[in-house]
């Protein structure tokens, strides 16, 4: 399959029908509805920061403990290693190496799917039992800003699965594959979010 | 501040009039110029919307700014007050505590010539002080702790409402802050703190009775009776305000009535439920209301 | 010059029918359901309007209960901001964006038709609380406590958030859908300073919706989980903030008010030129100031919180902001005047809204520019002075532009010149009902009298004005009912537009009224900043092949350019009609209605029915480089 050339009607020139990247509209797309999020979550943790020091010096209030560590690096190691898979399948897509879509999307959505399933099988439960949403507002910050995070995970995978039945399908090849980049694009973005979920709920308690 | 408005007026005048001559100029002169003749290029349009759109507006807001900024400095500097009150809001009526004990509702009484500091509370939503004549206007918020200064240069009364939407009767949320002389204000601020007087006729014997027998004494307070309600404005000397719901009806015999047996006719959706009362017992209850004014030196 | 006519309209017409009545993707039929829905919104708005006014002519009138008249100005400000003003301004630009820029889609067309139906659907799901009588009545800007419970406890707020929330999906798929049209899709040489002002508007307003948007869709998701799940943001007992409410709402609020006044600028400035026989005069200005007013207009939100109490040094730092907010449309205002009066004006209806805008948008102005001064905001804020202020930026804008559209445009959408005579008349009575109606308002507020109030005392001087404002509304909606009917007559009877009625210098111009299914025979090759006036050759929308125009006659296709200088980069084959962005809206309705009465599992079945959608929208077809 090639870039499927085709006249314009202009006489002597041709142009590709399939593009990716920022030549192409649905990468446009995409990078827009990311802009968009990303601004919901800056609005949040903004939100967060404001209600902290609302809150006064001591956070968290009412003697809760500060959220323990070892589970939530864990995961962070488990997601942020899943942009690895998932950038390799993108980069191998481009060059037409569909091994390597298969498998790189495949090892992303397994790493995914952990991260997603140990926060709500192991994290949430125990937060639950010390600071549900409904016992004040350190609770409520919490699971908001880590319910957000997990739902655009949610999404991210749904979109892997997606995408990884066309690739098994044979939907993409060096030219077209505008939809792998969309989704790594959109991967990685949930990653980043996770520096700033982390840094501002697990790791600022402990400053 | 009145220099502020003065000149801002001013120059709104100014721009408005110099947009409409210039616009209705262009409009006129244009109509005889030919199409043909117009000229594309403008060499002075860059210079004209730079000098006027950035230069002289930007001067003129820019000099706004500074002014506003020097009224509220003069407004914020250190406001030492001999006098703090704190006002609370309630769905739909002003509560107001002062600092000899004295409770009173929807009418505040300050010393004229004096500032006032006052602290802001509210006990269910947003609402907002707002008396034109004499202050800006600030919110009272839950859960923070808002404040202002009064200042009343004369006595007299001045008319107040609230100005932040509260539910239903937001537009019945009127007080009056009556600014007395330093002495007048001392004396209604002593008289105030006192208990209610006793009732002295028979029929208002009776009325107490009504009163403390019924569920009034859930949410109003008497000082000098049992009734201790908090829900509700301190009527200890009710008699003493010139209206009833917040400034929606005048104080009377007969408002008072239809007040305690349907303040929903009066004030839709009022916080106050009807009370079952015979006419009997009404009226005596409306009689020692009545009596609720200040003590008379003997 | 062969005639591509028949081929094209093969590729690009729809069935008509009920069916596709559902399923079109096409923007000019999309552009059209937008305006006539918004325009029933008006109505709708101004009538609620006119029944507070009614019951506020006078002191002490008991025409309404309380209730009734704090659902009426909750919903009026509801309809008009959210249902009424930004839906108008998508309308126009999804009508006109494609072919002022020389395309014939938008980028995305099924998109389109989602956030249209998702527009009607979240309007009506709002508006069917009526039914119930349990209307949204916390103001639209719904401040906390009073938008919780327990002071709110029916469904009146669900109704809110909820609606807002879905409106809230429908306007992000419009922001992305502009934005990459905006961008992406210009014709070859349509530099971005080759672009009209209009579009530059609509960019404007796109970008800051799609920043400003996620403010308050996080606002009323937050209040939805503490009205139901006892979630703690916004009370203060357990540690929340009142004011967080208020600092998310004005986050987008504020933005929200230049997203509505900036299209109507840009509207200004199609017409302008056009009646003025000439150039706008210093279109860079022009531009950068509505750039630059987007972007500040995210720095002032704080200037809603003045009588909040707040640090004196955040208060005055965004009082600067938005004292200096003001300058780019100063820059704006004196280009418009520098065009007037280099021109030849040309006195038709269009150009008349056009006029009475300036100078309403001035006295406007001015008394905002008053409003950033802090102590005189904290002495006028929340009352009839503020209403004064924002009627008339934002009735102005919503109002004047549009009709100067509505008669501007007329002919090049349904093909027919409205009558003239009776546009002046509605203009006249629109002008000096409008200025009736509100001008008193900046008194009013002077003299004390609070906003949002069921009605007033007697005897302290408020009647007079009351009266007079409620009759000068009554006047401006006769004026305006006067532009629906000279419309709807017009529509079937009136003169027949040829392409170029006014002589205007912008693309869609060049193409025939209506446009054909496909817009242009030939995408053009742009080579001037007001290419109908300086390149005859693209007349009737078919620039000749040997001159630059594109037939891209082979398929459903448009053509996609760079995003600055405008010069090709691909085909992209555009999709045909589809049922699915109907379908997903009626899933959303469901998952909605079951969210508002709390039934899971109506949510449920909602859900589903979303997520089929969104399948049944993404299943490759073939028609486009799939997903």
């Amino acid at each position: 399959m090639d870039l499927d050339l085709a006249p314009t009607g202009k006489p002597g020139e041709l142009l590709p029908t399939v593009a990716s990247g920022p030549r192409s509209v649905s990468w446009w797309g995409m990078a827009l509805l990311i802009a968009t999020e990303a601004t919901l979550f800056a609005l949040l943790i903004a939100s967060y920061w404001y209600l902290r020091y609302r809150n006064g010096p001591v956070w968290p209030p009412n003697g809760i403990k500060a959220p323990e560590l070892k589970l939530p690096l864990i995961m962070t190691a488990i997601l942020w290693s899943s942009s690895a898979p998932v950038h390799f399948a993108d980069r191998g897509i481009r060059k037409g190496n569909q091994r390597r879509l298969r498998l790189g999307l495949l090892v992303g959505f397994l790493l995914g799917l952990t991260f997603l399933l140990l926060q709500v099988v192991a994290e949430y439960p125990h937060v639950l039992k010390v600071s549900p949403p409904s016992s004040g507002v350190y609770g409520t910050l919490f699971f908001s800003l880590t319910g957000l995070h997990g739902a655009h995970v949610l999404v991210g995978l749904l979109i892997s699965v997606w995408v990884q039945v066309r690739a098994w399908r044979g939907a993409f090849d060096e030219h077209r594959h505008v939809s792998v980049q969309n989704f790594a694009m959109y991967w990685h973005f949930v990653d980043t979010v996770w520096l700033f979920v982390l840094a501002t709920i697990y790791l600022a308690p402990h400053v | 501040m009145t220099g502020l408005w003065w000149s801002m007026l001013a120059v709104s005048i100014v721009v408005i009039v110099f947009v409409t001559v210039m616009g209705g100029w262009g409009i006129v002169k244009g109509r005889r110029r030919r199409e043909e003749d117009i000229e594309r290029n403008v060499p002075w349009g860059d210079r004209f919307i730079l000098i006027s759109g950035i230069g002289v507006t930007g001067a003129i807001l820019v000099a706004f700014f500074l002014v506003s900024l020097r009224a509220m400095s003069t407004l914020a500097r250190a406001r030492p007050s001999n006098l703090e009150i704190t006002i609370t809001g309630h769905d739909w009526w002003w509560e107001a505590r002062y600092p000899n004990g004295a409770v009173t509702a929807n009418e505040i009484h300050i010393p004229a010539g004096e500032r006032v500091h006052v602290d802001l509370r509210s006990a269910d939503v947003i609402h907002s002080l707002w008396v034109p004549e004499l202050a800006p206007k600030i919110d009272l918020i839950p859960g923070r702790a808002n404040e202002m200064w009064i200042q009343a240069d004369h006595p007299g009364q001045y008319r107040g409402q609230c100005a932040e939407y509260c539910g239903l009767q937001h537009a019945h949320m009127i007080f009056f802050v009556v600014a007395d002389t330093p002495a007048d204000f001392q004396t209604w601020m002593k008289d105030m703190a006192a208990p209610a007087p006793d009732p002295s006729t028979a029929l208002a014997v009776q009325g107490q009775q009504v009163f403390l027998s019924n569920t009034c004494i859930g949410c109003h307070a008497i000082r000098g009776t049992p009734a201790a309600g908090q829900l509700g404005p301190d009527l200890t000397h009710m008699a003493t305000r010139s209206t009833i719901g917040a400034g929606t009806v005048p104080l009377s015999p007969q408002t008072l009535e239809q007040w305690i047996l349907a303040p929903d006719q009066i004030k839709p959706g009022v916080t106050m439920p009807p009370t079952a009362l015979t006419g009997e017992q009404v009226r005596a209850l409306v009689a020692y209301l009545l009596t609720l004014g200040f003590e008379q030196p003997s | 010059m062969t005639t591509l006519a028949e081929p094209l309209e093969e590729l690009w017409s729809e069935e008509p029918g009920l069916g596709t009545w559902l399923s079109t993707v096409d923007h000019k039929r999309l552009a059209k359901k937008y305006l006539y829905t918004a325009l029933a919104f008006l109505i709708l708005g101004g009538i609620e309007a006119s029944i507070m006014r009614l019951q506020l002519a006078h002191s002490n009138l008991k025409l309404l209960d309380p209730e009734t008249f704090n659902q009426l100005f909750t919903m009026h400000g509801i309809t008009m901001v959210f249902l009424f003003s930004v839906p108008v301004f998508s309308g126009f630009g999804v009508y006109m964006i494609p072919l002022m820029i020389g395309t014939r889609e938008m980028a995305f067309p099924r998109l389109n038709a989602f956030t249209y139906w998702g527009f009607l659907a979240a309007g009506l799901f709002m508006y069917s609380s009526f039914l119930i009588g349990r209307a949204p009545d916390a103001g639209w800007f719904n401040y906390t406590p009073l938008a919780d419970k327990p002071f709110a406890g029916g469904v009146n707020i669900d109704f809110y958030a909820l609606g807002l929330i879905f409106l809230g999906i429908s306007t992000t798929g419009t922001a992305i859908n502009f934005l990459t049209t905006i961008l992406k899709m210009r014709a070859p040489g349509m530099t971005l300073n080759r672009m009209p002002i209009f579009v530059w508007g609509e960019l404007a307003m796109q970008v800051s919706l799609l920043f400003a948007q996620p403010a308050l869709t996080l606002a009323t998701v937050m209040l939805m989980l503490q009205r139901h799940w006892h979630w703690h943001f916004f009370d203060p007992g357990a540690g929340g903030d009142n004011l967080l409410w208020q600092h998310l709402f004005w986050i987008f609020g504020h933005p929200l008010v230049y997203i509505i006044v900036l299209p109507g600028l840009g509207i200004l400035a199609t017409i302008l030129p056009t009646f003025a026989r000439r150039p706008m005069v210093g279109y860079t200005w022009v531009v950068l100031a509505e750039m630059a007013t987007a972007f500040i207009g995210f720095g002032v939100w704080v200037h809603h919180m003045f009588a909040t109490d707040l640090p004196a040094m955040s208060i005055s730092f965004i009082s600067l902001t938005s004292f200096l907010v003001a300058i780019p449309s100063g820059i704006q205002v004196f280009a418009w005047l520098a065009t007037l009066v280099t021109g030849k004006t040309i006195l038709k209806t269009p150009m008349l809204f056009v006029l009475g805008f300036i100078l309403i948008f001035v006295i406007g102005g001015v008394s905002g520019v008053m409003a950033a001064s802090v102590p005189f905001d904290q002495a006028t804020t929340d009352s009839y002075f503020v209403v004064a202020h924002f009627h008339y930026i934002m009735a102005g804008v919503a109002i004047f532009p549009v009709l100067a559209a509505i008669y501007y445009w007329g002919p090049k959408i349904w093909g027919r010149m409205l009558h003239e005579g009776w546009g002046k008349v509605s203009f006249w009575l629109v002008f000096v009902g409008f200025n009736l109606a509100f001008f008193p308002m900046h008194i009013l507020g002077l003299l004390g009298m609070p906003r949002r109030t069921y009605t007033y005392q007697s005897g302290l001087g408020w009647d007079s004005y009351n009266l007079v404002e409620t009759i000068g509304t009554f006047i401006m909606g006769i004026g305006i009912l006067i532009s629906f009917v000279n419309w709807a007559w017009s529509v079937r009877h009136g003169e027949r537009a040829g392409n170029d009625p006014w002589k205007s210098e912008t693309l869609e111009w060049a193409t025939s009224s209506p446009p054909p299914d496909y817009d242009f025979e030939t995408i053009p090759e742009v080579r001037s900043l007001h290419p109908t006036w300086d390149q005859p050759e693209l007349k009737d929308g078919a620039q000749p092949p040997d001159q630059g125009g594109r037939p891209l006659a082979e398929g459903h296709r448009v053509l996609a350019t760079s995003m600055l200088d405008a010069t090709p980069e691909a085909i992209v084959d555009m999709p045909h009609e589809s049922l699915w962005p109907f379908f997903l809206v009626v899933g959303l309705t469901v998952f909605f209605y079951g969210a508002l009465v709390r039934i899971a599992i109506v949510a449920a079945v909602g859900g589903i029915a979303t997520a089929i959608s969104v399948l049944g929208w993404i299943w490759p077809r073939g028609q486009t480089q799939e997903m």
